[in-house]
């Protein structure tokens, strides 16, 4: 092995290849026999994890507390959305052979990752100057204006909504982007610009010192997080087939910071598992609503949030990996035997 | 002209109900650094203590300003309390967490009252009863004055006085504004930085239920979702006017409420609830210590 | 379809329909902001339950109710219209009252082919999804012409100014066709103002409307905001009138507006003073029911919904999702609260409108417009 260094490099890579193996036989035998409504809980889990996850990059690793997420999963579901109709209503034929569609829906998340990718620039630019509680409120601020703007564009329906938005999104293409996800930013955050990124969060001051360009370093995490929540918007557009402004407020942002937190900020395990424990308890807690008729699911999260930072503020996983978690048992195996 | 005057007189009417709320934000984050996110919900439950208290005292059967003291009255005592409490359970055991957590704490706070309240008040928007009742209408030409804007204006003024004088005339506004300049100084000069802290966080959440009162009094829908979106833009004004600072909270709210008006009116209604963040990028951007605050530098 | 193999262990913890009883799915705001709507249909679709039920039920079998809450959020309604069609196997499902909402339920519905009858839902995008989603009550483009028609040739108005709600799909198509049907008539608007649902303070757009000095002003809200509205004009000493769609109905606007209500317009499913005696006795059932609280239109038209889902399925051939969908499409002239109803080919129910006059805190019915 060691005479092909370049084989080498790839040997890392083979969990994944086998992972997006594993999907796509799933999606192919297995996913079309499950319950349509255990899929639909299914299907919004792995968009909840690409949120929660690109979020995390943000405000654990980096440190910078954005509270604008839902923003930017509405530009990204926008965008795709209304790629996607205007190519079906000028060639409906897309639809019928499976090359094209594919190709046409990798297009319209690739774009909807794109267009909340450049507005995270054009937000991170001016706000990333700001810290703490400010950059928290100006991001909530510039999501809120996203939904207004959304409001009063008449192309994409205004407070009509759009509707009519092709079903494209399955199984293979929300897990394949989860993959990519944690793919993407557990590289990231092991590479040279993720530990720009933790020296930004432990002391700014510091990692200036130290000769990382901050600024730089902030709006980086920002974009990032940015495109994948726009990637998520993407396939929550394609799934659900119709969108809405009001799906967008600031509430929903704090959705995904409820799963950012309770995992544990700095945690991407803690995320994955959070993210597919709220979406899960939100349906579970269905029977307990139709029984008592008042809806107790978000009284129960916000206590859950208090209880959360005064007694375990680190959330479930800290800022522990499932990876090193395991790593640590082996060690501790090993000494013994 | 008529048009332009009647603007200005809704404007101010406006502007002096997010001054109360963000009075009461302005002096919690003078002291904590913290945007007390459920001030809002704070507000909101001045307005249901409000029209709960009114309906017991049958406050409605004999309309008077008398009413509407005490109604505003058994209100600041209720929100008080739910500051005290709030502050005392959430906040207090966190003052040696990173700001972060706090700041979480603060979103779970306000999420918590919107939907427990939700479940205590129903959902359903409620009618705040006519406790006090000017007759009339003066009118100049055109120009509509309803007595009872004028009422909650004056009242506004006045609270607003009275904070200026705890704040700058008593021993208390001393302390206070001791811890607000550093808590551990402050605490070495033998002031219970605790209990001034909790001090502090009634006063404001005070100032908060007085403003669901006047605000139920004015607009007579209330629900307990009310309290979101006016404690946010509360805070822009306080912002605005550089936090932590009185006066700066009251012109700022003024500023902002005339800034509504006159966007609604001759230019845009529709992006109404994004001027308020617009303004706050804005003034962040160019002059992060608004109006009249003062600097402070970031120490390593 | 793959998914029809797959009917799964389904029900658990009691939902599941017995072979005595038919389950029907409910899907409202039972909570939220627009929680009132959601609470008034499920009120009027339980009492028509009760109703059937005692009667007989349907082919021998108990009507079930499976209300479930959305919290007025589209995603929400269109998970629980997943889990109605898919775990707990619904015959039909009732809902939902705003636009919106019924959108997004809608191609659930058509994939799993369960016939869905939205009570209230007058955006007539809803049912172009496909040919499972009906309707019980007229579209917008009707009841803009309506109130269009009345300000011309009743109010004899030539100025008229709008006051739409941009948040609410409803409120902004309302005002469109309004619009469309006014300007058509030779009347032209002044001045097309807007505001967003759950703002408290309108005094800025009513200014600016005032400088106009327009003969009337329409205002297609719902309730909660129109009653502030409707304060705030009066305080301004605006002389024109309000205008409006059913979307005012409700006891609310009484309780907040109070005195301020008075002398304005707007348009109904059906008056609760009609004399008729169907209407008659469905609001004395009611009110007996609910402790004394009137119904509204969203509870009316509940109630109608479910009676002709009824009426549907003691017509079909059997209770599968087509055969329902034929009855409910066969469904002609039939004598419900809010008038006779029959669905065209567009599945939408064709019927009259009342104009009703908001007068001593209370609605006084003015006229019938016949579609």
């Amino acid at each position: 092995m060691s005479k092909y260094p370049a084989l080498k490099s790839l040997v890392p890579l083979i969990p994944w290849t086998a992972a997006f193996a594993v999907i796509w036989l799933f999606n192919r035998f297995v996913a079309n026999g499950i319950n349509p409504y255990y899929f639909s809980i299914i299907m919004y889990a792995g968009i909840n994890i690409i949120l929660a996850v690109s979020l995390n990059l943000v405000n654990g690793f980096t440190g910078q507390f954005s509270m604008g997420h839902a923003g930017f999963m509405a530009i990204g579901a926008y965008s795709s959305a209304f790629f996607t109709t205007q190519m079906l209503a000028h060639q409906p034929g897309w639809m019928e052979s499976p090359l094209s569609s594919f190709s046409l829906f990798l297009a319209a998340i690739l774009l909807g990752g794109a267009t909340a990718g450049i507005a995270g620039v054009i937000v991170g630019l001016p706000s990333l100057r700001l810290k703490g509680d400010y950059l928290a409120i100006v991001t909530l601020g510039f999501g809120e204006i996203i939904r207004v703007v959304l409001l009063n564009i008449d192309a994409v329906g205004g407070a009509r909504g759009m509707a009519g938005i092709p079903a494209l999104t399955n199984f293979a293409w929300v897990y394949g982007f989860v993959l990519i996800t944690l793919f993407t930013i557990t590289r990231l955050i092991q590479s040279r610009h993720g530990r720009a990124f933790l020296a930004v969060r432990e002391d700014e001051i510091a990692a200036e010192a130290m000769g990382v360009n901050t600024t730089r370093a902030k709006v980086r995490a920002f974009v990032i997080g940015a495109v994948f929540a726009g990637i998520a918007g993407a396939l929550f557009a394609h799934q659900l087939m119709y969108l809405n402004p009001q799906t967008f407020d600031f509430n929903r942002s704090f959705e995904i910071i409820i799963m950012v937190v309770l995992g544990g900020m700095g945690s991407i395990t803690g995320s994955v598992a959070a993210a597919v424990f709220l979406t899960g308890t939100r349906e579970a807690l269905r029977p307990l609503q139709e029984f008592t008729k008042v809806d107790f699911r978000m009284v129960i999260y916000s206590l859950m949030l208090i209880l959360l930072m005064l007694t375990r503020p680190n959330g479930l996983f800290g800022s522990q990996e499932i990876s090193s978690i395991l790593k640590l048992k082996r060690k501790k195996e090993g000494a013994r035997g | 002209m008529i048009q332009f005057v009647q603007h200005l007189i809704n404007g101010l009417s406006l502007g002096s109900i997010y001054a109360l709320i963000a009075l009461g934000y302005t002096m919690v984050f003078g002291i904590l650094q913290l945007i007390n996110f459920a001030h809002g919900e704070v507000y909101m439950l001045g307005a249901f203590i409000g029209m709960y208290s009114a309906r017991a005292l049958h406050l409605t059967d004999r309309p008077s300003i008398g009413a509407l003291v005490v109604a505003m009255a058994i209100s600041m005592a209720g929100t008080a309390l739910a500051g005290f409490t709030i502050e005392r359970l959430a906040y207090r055991p966190l003052r040696k967490s990173p700001r972060i957590n706090v700041l979480i704490t603060a979103v779970g706070v306000s999420l918590f009252l919107q939907f427990s309240g939700q479940l205590l008040f129903g959902a359903d928007p409620k009618v705040f009863p006519e406790i006090y009742h000017p007759g009339g209408q003066w009118h100049i030409g055109q120009i509509m004055l309803n007595p009872l804007q004028l009422t909650v204006f004056i009242i506004s003024i006045l609270l607003m006085l009275a904070l200026q004088t705890i704040v700058y005339r008593t021993r208390l506004g001393r302390a206070m504004r001791a811890v607000s300049f550093n808590h551990d100084l402050a605490s070495l000069m033998g002031i219970p930085t605790d209990r001034v802290i909790s001090f502090t966080f009634m006063l404001g959440s005070a100032l908060a239920g007085a403003a669901g009162v006047l605000v139920g009094l004015i607009y007579p829908k209330i629900d307990p979702l009310m309290g979101t979106l006016p404690g946010l833009k509360a805070f822009v004004a306080a912002v605005l006017g550089g936090i932590g600072n009185v006066t700066g909270a009251v012109v700022g709210s003024l500023i902002l409420g005339l800034s509504e008006e006159f966007l609604v009116g001759y230019w845009a209604p529709t992006f109404r609830d994004a001027l308020a963040f617009a303004l706050l990028i804005l003034i962040l951007l160019f002059k992060p210590t608004g109006l009249f605050g003062t600097g402070r530098q970031d120490k390593v | 379809m793959a998914l029809s193999a797959s009917s799964c262990s389904g029900g658990k913890s009691g939902v599941a329909a017995n072979s005595n009883e038919i389950l029907v799915g409910h899907v409202g705001s039972l909570t939220g902001n627009e929680a009132t709507f959601g609470i008034s249909t499920e009120n009027g679709v339980k009492l028509a339950f009760e109703e059937i039920n005692a009667s007989g039920g349907v082919k021998g079998k108990k009507l079930r109710l499976l209300s479930l809450d959305d919290q007025g959020k589209p995603e929400e309604a269109a998970t629980a219209m997943t889990k109605l069609v898919a775990q707990n196997h619904v015959a039909a499902v009732l809902g939902e009252v705003a636009s919106s909402r019924s959108i997004a339920m809608a191609p659930i519905a058509q994939r799993y082919q369960v016939p869905m009858i939205s009570p209230t839902s007058t955006n007539p995008r809803v049912t172009q999804t496909g040919d499972y989603i009906f309707r019980v009550c007229f579209i917008d483009p009707f009841q803009g012409r309506v109130m269009a028609k009345f300000a011309l040739d009743t109010l004899k108005a030539k100025k008229v100014a709008i006051l739409r709600d941009v948040k609410n799909d409803y409120s902004v198509g309302l005002a469109n066709f309004f619009t469309e049907t006014f300007k058509a008539g030779g009347g032209t608007i002044v001045l097309d103002e807007s505001y967003s649902a759950g703002d408290s303070d309108f005094k800025s757009q009513l200014t600016s409307i005032r400088a106009q000095n327009p003969d009337a002003i329409f205002a297609p809200g719902y309730y909660g905001d129109i009653a502030l509205i409707m304060k705030q004009r009066v305080e301004l000493g605006i002389k024109a009138p309000l205008l409006g769609g059913d979307g005012w109905d409700s006891p609310k606007l009484a309780e907040i507006a109070g005195s301020a209500m008075d002398g304005n317009y707007f348009s109904n499913h059906y008056s609760p003073d009609s004399t008729d005696p169907a209407v008659a006795k469905f609001v004395a059932d009611y009110k007996k029911t609910y402790g004394g609280a009137a119904p509204d239109s969203m509870a009316a038209l509940g109630y109608d919904a479910a009676k002709i889902l009824a009426d549907a399925m003691n017509r079909a051939k059997s209770l599968s999702g087509s055969d329902l969908r034929d009855a409910i499409a066969a469904t002609k002239d039939y004598p419900a609260v809010t008038g006779k109803i029959t669905l065209d080919k567009d599945r939408n129910a064709i019927k009259s409108a009342v104009v009703l006059e908001t007068a001593d805190s209370k609605y006084k019915y003015l006229t019938t417009v016949a579609p």
